[in-house]
């Protein structure tokens, strides 16, 4: 009987498994971690009729290459980048077919859900890698053998296809002002909002990186350590902020200006360096 | 109270002992729809991921009334939390370092790291790495100059106000003191992490005779 697995051909820039992450442990020092771009994972999982917080693949910037010895339905989201197949949609890969994404034209993170899931050892109740603390299985690398989950009993998939988002020319993130707003000037709080951020090259999946104008400080001083939430925007002393993604510390000691929007997290992930982005001030 | 966005809330309590009277009474009766609980020296992140936005709103309601509760002598009650003992192979990399810049003996800067009890104020930096506050005074000494860029796990270390045990292996950049056979992080155990805010900790030097009596 053939075995239910995916081999990994090549990896591209970054691979790794990602389900949902670790909720409830960051008193604990443990990240979130999981899907970047949660609303992308949860939507290729529903395709193929997998519970939403099943494991499933995070290809960066393309260049994943699958080889499913005993075939597999899947769907892959995200990031369009070309896949022969098809995207945003379940397809069917035949015993020994290959799954192979192309460089994606817009975005920087697509997703590969696999009916059944992605069977790794889950660690802390999460299969997802973190790459700030190194939980959970490591980084994909050419020749691993991924288990794969049984699909007996998942539902059929319902949907032949999803429209997939339409990718915007200047990206906007909606943010909530504070918790630490009052440590900059009211000046900066105006000045993240009038014109584009550009999107620094050292953006991870702990936080994207943005150079543009300096936000000034009101006041002086250290912050205690504190509790820090995805999406938290963080300005350290040289006034450039960092948008907080799923692998961020669960604490940090540089005031938060802003929050982005939980609904445009995803598209805060799929910045990629170079971009343009503009922050919307929202209640 | 402070909104951190759409979910979350940031209770200043203004020091540690009210932020770990919070955690502890939130712990013990955990209002529905909160995800996370995160104490720090004077704050507790309060975190309902998904609720709706007037869910939120009753939160910080019954979280102000919990803050102002938690400064009330007798308000909350204080956790219940035993003494960890963790017995340490003195003779880190950086005693002799410590003893320099303190002005001690080895042997005076073992005494005093194992002269006082220390208590967990928060954790973080990495998973199961707590900040342990109650350090003498006179072991405070500023971060190495050039951090480590592999501290093993196990190692005991100080730096300005604190101790901490590394529960893994990472660089680091605080003073060795030594090292404990003690596994402070096991993500094989419920809870992982055997430090948690608001525990006791003291540290013993660890003999032949502690040894052999299987500590």
């Amino acid at each position: 009987m053939t075995p239910r697995v995916a081999e990994v051909v090549a990896t591209g820039m970054l691979a790794t498994v990602q389900d949902l992450g670790r909720p409830g442990l960051a008193h604990l020092g443990v990240p979130g971690a999981g899907a970047a771009d949660r609303r992308s994972l949860r939507l290729a999982n529903r395709l193929v009729g997998n519970p939403e917080d099943t494991a499933g693949l995070e290809a960066t910037f393309g260049g994943l290459r699958l080889r499913f010895p005993g075939g597999a339905w899947v769907a892959v989201t995200g990031a369009p980048c070309p896949v022969g197949r098809g995207t945003y949609a379940p397809v069917w890969v035949p015993p020994d077919g290959e799954l192979s994404l192309g460089t994606p034209s817009a975005g920087l993170r697509t997703y590969v859900a696999i009916r059944g899931g992605v069977d790794v050892e889950p660690v802390l109740g999460s299969r997802s890698h973190d790459t700030l603390s190194g939980l959970g299985p490591p980084p994909l690398k050419p020749g691993d053998l991924l288990p794969l989950g049984s699909p007996a009993g998942l539902p059929q998939p319902l949907a032949d296809a999803a429209p997939p988002p339409p990718w915007p020319d200047t990206p906007m993130l909606r943010i909530r002002v504070g918790p630490r707003d009052d440590w900059f000037t009211p000046e900066a709080v105006a000045a993240m909002c009038a014109v584009p951020y550009s999107v620094s090259e050292d953006s991870n999946r702990v936080g994207v990186r943005l150079r543009g104008p300096v936000l000034e400080r009101a006041r002086r001083g250290e912050l205690p350590s504190e509790g820090m939430v995805a999406g938290a925007v963080q300005v350290p002393p040289d006034g450039q902020p960092i948008v907080f993604l799923a692998d961020h510390p669960p604490t940090g000691g540089y005031p938060v200006i802003g929050v982005v929007a939980d609904a445009d997290l995803g598209l805060a992930a799929q910045l990629r360096p170079g971009d343009q982005v503009k922050f919307l001030r929202v209640r | 109270m402070r909104r951190a966005g759409e979910f979350g809330v940031l209770v200043e309590t203004g020091d540690l002992a009210a932020s770990h009277r919070l955690d502890a009474a939130l712990r013990a009766d955990r209002p529905p729809g909160v995800t996370e609980i995160v104490p720090g020296p004077e704050t507790v992140l309060v975190v309902a991921y998904g609720a709706a936005c007037d869910a939120v709103d009753r939160l910080a309601a019954r979280l102000a009334a919990l803050n102002a509760a938690a400064h009330v002598p007798g308000g909350l009650a204080e956790g219940d939390h035993p003494v960890v003992t963790i017995p340490v192979e003195y003779g880190g990399a950086d005693l002799a370092g410590v003893a320099a810049l303190t002005g001690l003996s080895a042997a005076e800067v073992v005494a005093r790291h194992t002269g006082s009890e220390f208590l967990v104020g928060w954790l973080g930096f990495a998973p199961g790495f707590a900040y342990l506050t109650g350090l003498d005074p006179v072991l405070h000494v500023p971060r190495l100059t050039t951090p480590r860029t592999s501290v093993p796990a196990g190692s005991v270390a100080v730096a300005g106000p604190y101790s901490a045990v590394y529960p893994s292996a990472s660089p680091g950049g605080w003073h060795l003191l030594g090292r404990t056979s003690t596994a402070v992080w096991d993500t094989s155990a419920d809870p992982p992490s055997l430090l948690r805010p608001g525990m006791r900790v003291r540290f013993i030097e660890k003999t032949e005779k502690t040894e052999a009596g299987g500590s």
